[in-house]
């Protein structure tokens, strides 16, 4: 063994040794921090809401920190989740992830939670005042709709307009934000007369299809659709097959059956929302605003990505092939 | 009864109109094609082969699902699992359809359906508990059920067997889908059933006056309990129907279809306290309920409108009942 190899095995031993004892007191800091947080989803037999759930505990291991989890049962259950975040508090967590069920029902248990120190992160949608939580990180659904609107009247190529929207609940703060973006996008308002019609659909692809189906009995000439998801979007495709039409269906959501149907031809454009970010990007700021770091604030972007196969000019977008690769659900 | 005594005054225009009107599907038989004349006059698209086509198309999933519904009220009972027992034989028939075997796929539809619905009757009739609290406790658990079962997942239906339904019998000027043939069918067996055979009496005896049945020698459980039994096969039917709509077995489908049932039971003339109604007044009930909606839809009215209408309706349609039966008895 000569020299050389004896000096390098010596360095490597060295670094690795100081390397450890550097890692030592972190490793120590981190126990003394391994705090509690609470991450309070939406039911999770929804995919987007699973996934945002795994996200967030996957950082939080990352990061060293318990987790305590709870959901609500049905959609807009707000009771279960104010007493899972009355339980955590009582446990003494530093931060909250919250998925809220209502915008209003769940102000007052975030302010309590905020009273006893705890940090309070929303996620996929905001309170109202969305500065009733410390931050949020969700989709900006009002984008999404421009980003849609903006690409189907590029798709026209200067032809005549008759629009039809499916829609859902438009008192719901998602689906308000995705209808108005949406005519924005495509320069249109309620009133314009290339509003050819619009419906309310249950967001599933049953109720998307007989919707579409009487649309397009009244309005042969329908040629661009929005629809409030990808389910719906799906069930309209069935009304187009049977009555027959050239229509430029758009949607939103980036589930990978989505996309599947963009590949397919289905769906001309959808927008894709990024639950992975949501939850990452809240534990993240948690973890930092409980280390003294900069604390995050007010209304954050997690995303939104145009998903086409038609791509025009001056629109951003990416491939259905990119759409399958960082989609959610199955 | 009507029928005799209305032949013997048949001299009397009066009296012939006294015996339509008392039969119980007069009121809606009128109402249907009131208001298809409305709409003819008022659009130019309603009246048309196509979209009459498409009236059924619409009403078959409902239609068949509330003749389930029809015997279970006839009966004083009621029945709001019939939705989610539907929903759940069609993610069961979907999933195993996945695996190829369309055989099994059927048999396990068909017994999930009649299991959960006789489970529904048996805890019923043996427990004497209100079918309204039985049925609500199911409707939620069996929801539940269906989407842990798919892991809210939905199946992509590629059997042609199973979409047979919606495929036509006789295309032309109006296409005639096998699954109007089925519909039409079921009602005028079941139909016969309730008026030729001795169990139809039993079952209108025992909604009548379950006491006085008793004492006539009806066991009024046993009858009960077949009528719940029975409805399943009724709800399996509708599966079908609604995999050949649609083809795919979503588990968040027909959320609203328990309510849509009644609605179309009581348009149709049924009274909601038992023994007085019938199929026929049902199937009419179901068109009713369809057409308004897509006719509305076509003469431009918001969907929010549309609700309100049914509404009306509902409310007219008992209040009707209630106004016939008293003048019967005065």
């Amino acid at each position: 063994m000569n020299g050389f190899v004896k000096t390098a095995m010596m360095t490597t031993a060295l670094i690795t040794l100081s390397a450890g004892a550097a890692l030592l007191p972190v490793a120590a800091n981190a126990q003394d921090q391994g705090y509690t947080i609470g991450i309070v989803e939406q039911q999770l037999a929804n995919p987007f809401f699973a996934k945002l759930q795994q996200a967030a505990v996957a950082k939080a291991e990352e990061l060293g920190l318990e987790t305590m989890t709870a959901e609500s049962q049905v959609a807009g259950d707000s009771a279960s989740q104010i007493s899972a975040i009355e339980n955590m508090i009582n446990r003494g967590v530093k931060g909250i992830v919250l998925d809220p069920a209502n915008a209003f029902a769940l102000v007052p248990i975030v302010q309590q939670a905020r009273e006893a120190g705890i940090y309070v992160v929303t996620t996929n949608t905001s309170l109202d005042p969305a500065d009733a939580a410390d931050a949020s990180f969700e989709t900006d659904n009002f984008q999404a709709g421009v980003l849609i609107g903006q690409w189907a009247r590029a798709q026209l190529a200067g032809r005549d307009a008759h629009v039809a929207m499916l829609d859902y609940d438009l008192s719901d703060k998602t689906a308000g934000a995705r209808h108005n973006g949406f005519l924005e996008g495509f320069g249109i308002t309620e009133d314009s007369p290339e509003l050819a019609g619009s419906a309310l659909t249950q967001a599933n692809v049953e109720t998307g299809q007989s919707s579409m189906e009487n649309l397009l009995t009244s309005r042969p000439e329908i040629n661009v659709l929005y629809t409030i998801n990808e389910p719906a979007a799906q069930g309209a495709a069935l009304a187009i097959q049977q009555l027959g039409g050239e229509v430029i269906v758009t949607s939103i959501d980036g589930s990978c059956a989505g996309v599947r149907s963009v590949a397919d031809g289905e769906i001309g454009a959808t927008v894709m929302q990024f639950p992975t970010n949501m939850g990452e990007l809240a534990v993240e700021a948690i973890d930092t605003a409980v280390k003294g770091g900069e604390m995050a604030s007010g209304v954050n972007n997690s995303g939104t990505v145009l998903i086409t196969d038609s791509p025009v000019d001056g629109i951003e977008s990416q491939t259905s092939a990119w759409g399958l690769e960082n989609c959610w659900g199955e | 009864m009507a029928g005799t005594s209305g032949a013997r005054q048949a001299s009397s225009p009066r009296a012939l109109a006294f015996a339509f009107f008392s039969q119980p599907m007069a009121g809606p038989l009128i109402a249907l094609v009131a208001i298809s004349v409305f709409f003819s006059l008022t659009t130019s698209t309603f009246l048309t082969p196509r979209n009459i086509s498409l009236l059924f198309q619409q009403s078959v999933v409902i239609g068949t699902l509330a003749l389930g519904q029809t015997l279970v009220i006839l009966v004083a009972g009621i029945d709001l699992a019939c939705g989610a027992i539907m929903v759940l034989g069609t993610v069961v028939i979907g999933s195993l359809a996945a695996d190829g075997n369309i055989a099994l796929a059927m048999a396990m539809g068909l017994l999930v359906c009649v299991g959960a619905a006789s489970l529904n009757g048996g805890i019923i009739t043996l427990l004497r508990l209100p079918p309204f609290i039985v049925t609500l406790g199911m409707f939620t658990a069996l929801q539940a059920g269906a989407r842990l079962y798919t892991n809210s997942q939905s199946y992509p239906i590629r059997s042609d067997f199973l979409t047979v339904l919606g495929s036509p019998a006789f295309s032309g000027p109006l296409t005639v889908t096998w699954g109007m043939l089925l519909w039409i069918a079921l009602t005028i067996v079941l139909s016969y059933a309730l008026n030729q055979t001795a169990w139809g009496v039993r079952v209108y005896a025992i909604g009548n006056a379950p006491n006085a049945a008793r004492l006539n020698g009806v066991n009024v459980r046993r009858v009960a309990f077949s009528v719940y039994s029975l409805a399943g096969i009724f709800y399996f039917f509708a599966g079908w129907q609604a995999l050949g709509r649609t083809p795919i077995a979503d588990p968040s489908a027909y959320q609203l279809a328990n309510l849509d049932t009644i609605t179309a039971v009581v348009i149709g003339g049924s009274s909601l306290f038992g023994g007085r109604g019938g199929v026929v007044g049902t199937f009419i009930g179901a068109l009713i309920v369809i057409v308004l909606k897509n006719g509305l839809t076509q003469a431009g009215i918001d969907s929010l409108y549309q609700q309100i209408a049914t509404g009306i309706l509902v409310i007219l349609a008992v209040a009707a009942d209630q106004y016939m039966s008293r003048a019967k008895r005065s």
